[in-house]
């Protein structure tokens, strides 16, 4: 005998606003099994919830409909409410009558019949419902962190730190990421080496972190607690435990290749160190400009390697590890120079990127930290900033503000002054944001102290005049164009997803924005999560941000792999799928649709006149289904069933909703 | 004739849970108004989607029948609205062998974030379909 509550909810005036709630009452009382009915001002408070308790234990209800807000809101405070009476909790329904209804139908004649409507769905629906257990699943203690930036290792570390095991893994020879480019940090001025290294080395040194550099994701299987990473070792070319990276072998190469550490600015060697503090200092060859892959001689540092370290023969390795949570930091990528031909990026030596511009006043960049044009080497007194080139320009860029660029011009307007005595920096901006903590006080400072000229308009183009340039925007503040001679213009091109982010998004079954960002399970109140439990977000991959948010959002996602890792059993969704084996003809057509693999082929033994026969049916993997339910649409018996959405629930809701 | 004045619409929306019910939600959260002819029903994907479900609606009356799911290559499932898609292509044209207007029938991919193209969605499905008049089982009946 079915015995259902209904406990309509009035979320103040949210619901009661637009629909007509004596109505619902009424309506919920008539309906088949309702045996109790109530409204509250706001069912999900503390009172709200005793009131289903009481009501659970005083009427006998067996099953429970709340009509309140969004089931993706409070079903788990309902479920949990509804278990606090000893109730099985997925004998639960919500209907949905405040953002699917009160909210967007601003009458009551359109609003309330709906609301009836959705609330009889979820009364036939709760019907059909059947006490469900959750699953108990082991979790391997050992967290993998891909991205070795300064998100990466402050992840590693926080979760190195809370007794975990932790493999960071880092697709370059040395770990560092973005942040190892940068000259100082805003806006403390902070040597931005100073502060990173120490920390690449601690978690190079940290007992629980094992550093896996030059290495790649290549698969992942499994489930959150139970991830199986297939990782690509890539060939070094230099064996790490006998290498002691006493550097012979780059000080003899005589292969060449443009330095990607210094974006172009400097010479490496073919097998190299992309920069001196790299952790592991060790090399790597990069065999397409190696001479002995191009042509098959040379070996020069093989002859020339103290320890033997160097084998040509090395090939790439997959090894496969298992991991319990996994954390994404790939940080992000830089807008191609090319797009803006006006700006004559390529085309004019001394138009640069902001990250060229920060190995420039980097001491141990290609210059020694002396800023000089790379066209011929002068000391530029005027450098020009151009702000928002690719970013907040839909048509030529990205829509979107890169959020550290008037914080970085800012603080390499402040260098240029600092720097070159006499100097004077322009910069042309469309709005300056500079919220963050003491922010607006460093933009000040770059005015006020340090004479930079904030222009308001965008650049037009820019053109050469002797050896200087001429750069030509508008000032919209005054409504006059201005044309500045430069010796130096720099450019802060937008900050871009990394390139093959939906790649490896497939890869690890996670998803991404229009733009390639990769997306947080809620914007709010889950930034650090992703839809695919078990794998979490830090840094630039998510989103712009500067490197206080990157660091702090690294040790929320930390903090949630800790919290994962702490527990010996996870508890899992009992709303899997489940095979009716007389039905189960073993056609196995369900097998190719799960994309989980979940779905095994299992002999029975079957009864058939007086004779016993065996026969193989589908049985659903419960700790891999994710209950997507695709299966049920494939099977052509109709045996498998997706619990909690069964074929016959589904059905009476469209009866119920079609009345 | 009184029962053609009187009469709205009534969509059965098969919206799945990542996606397309959270892009329902956030036009709610914005406060989208769109016309109360849409009744949602949650799926945990538009993979789940049984044909069958949308045959029974249309026998037992409804004016349309909305499918939604998450983008193609956005599905939480990672493949479940591929699925969806070739399997609701076949469905709009054995549709008009079951005696139901194809147009009645819809199918959109809306992400969590596209809360007003749910709400323009159900606007223009709406429309049309009260264009289209009542479905001929609820005139067969009156």
């Amino acid at each position: 005998m079915k015995r259902i509550g209904v406990f309509v909810c009035h979320c103040g005036s949210n619901i009661a606003g637009t629909v007509d709630i004596e109505r619902v009452v009424e309506a919920a009382r008539a309906m088949p099994n309702v045996v109790y009915v109530e409204d509250n001002k706001y069912t999900c408070s503390e009172p709200g919830q005793e009131a289903i308790k009481q009501a659970i234990k005083e009427h006998n209800l067996n099953r429970v409909v709340v009509a309140a807000c969004s089931p993706r809101m409070h079903e788990t405070t309902f479920r949990r409410a509804v278990a606090g009476a000893g109730l099985n909790p997925y004998l639960l329904e919500i209907a949905n009558i405040r953002e699917h209804c009160s909210w967007v139908h601003p009458d009551k004649e359109g609003g309330t019949p709906k609301a009836i409507d959705l609330v009889r769905r979820a009364v036939i629906k709760v019907a059909g419902n059947v006490p469900l257990d959750r699953g108990r699943i082991p979790v391997t203690k050992r967290a993998l962190v891909i991205g070795g930036g300064i998100a990466g290792i402050q992840a590693a570390l926080d979760i190195a730190d809370a007794g975990h095991e932790v493999v960071l893994l880092e697709r370059e020879p040395s770990i560092g990421g973005r942040m190892a480019q940068l000259d100082k940090t805003f806006p403390t001025l902070d040597c931005s080496a100073c502060i990173l290294t120490p920390k690449m080395v601690e978690a190079a040194n940290h007992p629980n972190i094992t550093l896996m550099t030059y290495c790649e994701v290549e698969k992942v299987d499994g489930f959150i607690g139970n991830f199986s990473v297939t990782l690509r070792k890539k060939a070094r070319y230099v064996d790490m435990d006998t290498c002691t990276g006493c550097g012979i072998c780059w000080g003899k190469c005589p292969g060449k290749a443009s330095s990607e550490f210094e974006v172009g600015l400097a010479k490496r060697t073919a097998i190299y160190v992309p920069f001196p503090q790299a952790v592991p200092n060790k090399p790597v060859i990069d065999r397409e400009n190696c001479f002995f892959f191009k042509t098959g001689r040379c070996k020069i540092c093989q002859r020339f390697c103290p320890t033997g370290a160097i084998d040509f023969e090395q090939e790439d390795e997959l090894v496969t590890e298992e991991f319990g949570a996994i954390v994404v930091a790939t940080g992000f990528d830089i807008m191609d120079k090319d797009v803006y031909g006006e700006y004559g990026y390529g085309q004019y030596p001394d138009v640069i990127t902001s990250l060229e511009f920060e190995r420039l006043v980097n001491a141990s960049g290609p210059t020694e930290g002396k800023v000089k044009r790379p066209s011929d080497g002068k000391i530029p007194q005027r450098v020009v900033f151009i702000q928002c080139v690719g970013s907040r320009d839909e048509n030529k860029g990205v829509p979107y503000c890169s959020r550290i660029c008037c914080m970085y011009t800012a603080k390499h307007a402040i260098l240029v002054h600092e720097k070159i005595p006499g100097a004077q920096t322009y910069i042309f901006y469309i709005d300056v944001r500079a919220g963050g903590k003491n922010y607006e006080e460093f933009y000040k400072r770059a005015q006020s102290e340090h004479e930079a000229q904030y222009i308001r308009g965008r650049v037009a183009k820019i053109y050469p005049k002797g050896d200087s340039l001429v750069v030509v925007g508008e000032d919209t503040l005054l409504g006059e164009k201005v044309e500045i001679e430069a010796d130096l213009v720099v450019l802060a091109t937008a900050v871009l997803a990394r390139q093959d982010a939906g790649e490896v998004a497939r890869t690890l079954g996670i998803s991404y924005d229009g733009y390639g960002f990769f997306t947080e399970a809620h914007a709010k109140l889950a930034p650090v999560e992703t839809n695919t439990a078990g794998i979490f977000l830090a840094g630039m991959c998510q989103g712009p941000k500067d490197i206080p948010d990157t660091v702090a959002q690294a040790s929320g996602a930390a903090a949630k792999v800790a919290a994962l890792l702490s527990k010996e059993v996870l508890e899992t969704e009992p709303l899997v799928a489940q095979c009716d084996e007389v039905k189960c003809s073993g056609c196995f057509w369900c097998k190719p649709i799960c994309p989980y693999k979940a779905i095994e082929e299992k002999e029975i033994e079957e009864r058939v006149g007086r004779r016993t026969v065996k026969r193989k049916v589908a049985s659903v993997n419960t700790g891999v289904c994710k209950g997507c339910g695709a299966c049920t649409v494939a099977c052509r018996t109709g045996a498998m069933n997706l619990l909690g959405y069964t074929n016959d629930q589904l059905l009476s809701e469209v009866e119920a909703l079609c009345l | 004739m009184s029962v053609k004045e009187s009469w709205e619409p009534k969509i059965i929306g098969f919206c799945c849970n990542w996606c397309s019910y959270a892009g329902a939600d956030l036009a709610g959260t914005s406060r989208m108004n769109y016309p109360a002819s849409i009744r949602v029903i949650r799926v945990p994907c538009s993979g789940r989607v049984n044909p069958q479900f949308i045959a029974r609606a249309f026998q037992l009356g409804a004016d349309g029948v909305l499918v939604a799911g998450c983008h193609p290559g956005d599905c939480h499932y990672s493949t479940g609205n591929y699925f969806t898609r070739r399997r609701m292509l076949l469905l709009t044209r054995f549709l008009e062998y079951l005696g139901v207007d194809p147009d009645r029938f819809e199918v959109r991919w809306i992400s969590g974030s596209e809360g007003q193209k749910f709400a323009d969605t159900v606007r223009e499905f709406t429309e049309r379909v009260r264009a289209l008049g009542p479905s001929p089982k609820k005139r067969d009946a009156s």
